[in-house]
């Protein structure tokens, strides 16, 4: 099957360097700080090649590509309060 | 108002309330169950269960994560217990939430209903350790509790070994990462996930994570059943809860409530307002103000903690305060939460204290939009809640503020507890 892929970023590692938003502008845009803000996590595949280039580029290894996939197998990550 | 008196009202005399399950033996005795007291009442933990009984029950029971979150306790365990090696059980007592003591007042009173559900939650995940983490600030009890497991270990109870830990006291060091992170030896600050505790937390074993009244309720359910559970409260929303109340309300205190009840049905718990209320908290510094005059039905989210505030405070500048608190509180790992919390702590000072121009408005707005699902926690989403709200449950105000500046109330001291002290980050993390 082929499905779309999802970004996300793991904020705890990522510095701002802002590499991400300059070549995937379709999916990511900066914040005031300069912190990336993903406006659709979903890629298709037109975008794949662009996608992982950003990943790729990414100094700290902050921007993740993983393929969407059901989410009801496994608890969501929770609520917390 | 005084946070101080928020412990369970004794009531020797009193028949035992309506609604009272794991605070009963303290209504009956007045004191603290020891293990003999606990043992008469409630015999020992039934750990010899069909695998997958104790899963089944809690499940069916409908028990939900009394740490805030409100995830479903069942289908954690079985997620824990479905995966391959030995797990490890944690029990979060750390109640970092500066309006709660209910966790603080169960583990006083009912410490062993507590070690019980550790010791079934690790039974049924196939731990052999089970880890409680109680925050620094409370050595005391975290002392008594290390002698507790020492006596059950002695009378030959659990066939798991029971650790009591302190950690920091930070607002974030008992977020649930942070305490997997602590107990592998690194500070108690929140990790990025995945891996999620569940699949891979202490030790790199696979990780369940209670808060300590869920694993109380736990202990009950094992004995009694899930039916008896969803005898109190309702279809969406069954068992008890623990709650703190305070403010203006007659009778401060922590009650066990049957859940899904009205902000107003809790409050009567505690003898009802003092005076006439100008604000309530409920969920406290990650909850939501609700709207004024409270709705008779409406069940509030999060109502382990409700905050009566009187008529002359002004729940803006209330709301900057807590926010200010949760910027200082930020392990600074995460760039929205580090700049972004203050950042919006600063416009609603701006709003409360301040002359704002017209563009704060806008400006807040956009930056709260920026808050959720963007760190390694859910600490900016708590803090983003709580001011989404404000500005919902406080819109005359907010427009009144805007048009001609502070109001009276503003200047007064805040009421909420707002810890004082340094930013997190400079007293460290182990
Ligand atoms: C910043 C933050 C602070 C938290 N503090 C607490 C806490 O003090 N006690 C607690 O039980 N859960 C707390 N949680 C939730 C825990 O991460 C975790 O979800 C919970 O302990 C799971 O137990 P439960 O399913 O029984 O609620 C916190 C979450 C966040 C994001």
């Amino acid at each position: 099957m082929n499905r779309d892929h999802e970004l996300s970023i793991d904020f705890a590692a990522c510095d701002g360097h802002g590499l991400c938003a300059e070549l995937l502008p379709e999916r990511i845009t900066l914040d005031e700080w300069g912190y990336p803000v993903i406006r659709d996590s979903t890629v298709p595949g037109p975008l794949l090649t662009h996608a992982k280039r950003a990943v790729a580029a990414c100094p700290v290894l902050a921007l993740r590509l993983t393929r969407a996939r059901g989410r009801d197998q496994q608890p969501q990550r929770s609520l917390h309060r | 108002m005084n946070f101080e008196t928020a412990t369970a009202i004794a009531a020797q005399d009193m028949p035992v309330p309506y609604g009272a399950r794991l605070l009963a033996g303290w209504y009956a005795t007045g004191r603290p169950a020891d293990l003999s007291d606990h043992l008469a009442r409630y015999g020992p933990a039934p750990i010899d269960g069909a695998p997958g009984a104790l899963a089944d029950a809690v499940e069916q029971a409908g028990l939900t994560g009394r740490g805030g979150g409100a995830f479903p306790t069942g289908r954690k365990l079985r997620a824990v217990a479905g995966r391959r090696g030995p797990a490890v059980v944690v029990a979060n007592g750390m109640e970092s939430e500066p309006a709660s003591r209910k966790d603080e007042t169960l583990l006083d009173l009912a410490p062993h209903l507590v070690l019980d559900g550790a010791v079934l939650a690790a039974s049924a995940t196939g731990a052999t350790v089970a880890h409680v983490c109680l925050p620094r600030t409370r050595a005391d009890q975290a002392e008594s509790l290390s002698r507790a497991t020492e006596e059950r270990h002695r009378a030959g109870l659990d066939p798991v070994e029971i650790r009591v830990h302190t950690l920091p006291h930070h607002f974030v060091s008992s977020e649930e990462t942070a305490l997997v992170s602590w107990l592998n030896g690194g500070g108690a600050h929140p990790r990025s996930t995945p891996p999620r505790p569940f699949e891979k937390g202490v030790g790199k074993r696979p990780t369940f994570i209670a808060n300590v009244e869920t694993l109380a309720h736990m202990a009950l359910i094992a004995r009694y059943g899930p039916g008896w559970f969803r005898e109190l409260g309702s279809e969406s929303a069954p068992g008890t809860t623990l709650v703190t109340l305070s403010g203006a309300v007659r009778h401060p205190g922590v009650y066990e409530i049957p859940m899904g009840g009205s902000a107003r049905q809790a409050l009567a718990t505690a003898g009802g307002p003092t005076e006439r209320l100008g604000a309530v908290l409920a969920g406290g510094f990650f909850g939501s103000w609700l709207p004024m005059p409270l709705d008779p039905v409406a069940q509030p989210r999060g109502a382990g903690v409700l905050v009566a505030l009187p008529e002359d405070t002004c729940g803006l500048a209330e709301t900057a305060g807590v926010l200010a608190y949760l910027g200082s509180q930020s392990a600074r790992q995460c760039g929205p939460c580090m700049f972004g919390i203050p950042s919006v702590a600063d416009d609603f000072a701006e709003l409360a204290w301040g002359q704002p121009d017209t563009a704060l408005l806008d400006r807040l707005n956009g930056r709260l939009g920026l808050l959720p699902g963007r760190g390694a926690c859910r600490h900016p989403d708590g803090a983003a809640r709580l001011a989404t709200s404000a500005l919902l449950a406080f819109g005359e105000e907010v427009v009144r503020h805007m048009q001609y500046g502070p109001c009276s109330r503003a200047g007064g001291p805040l009421r909420l507890p707002i810890p004082a002290g340094p930013p997190a980050a400079e007293e460290g993390w182990r």
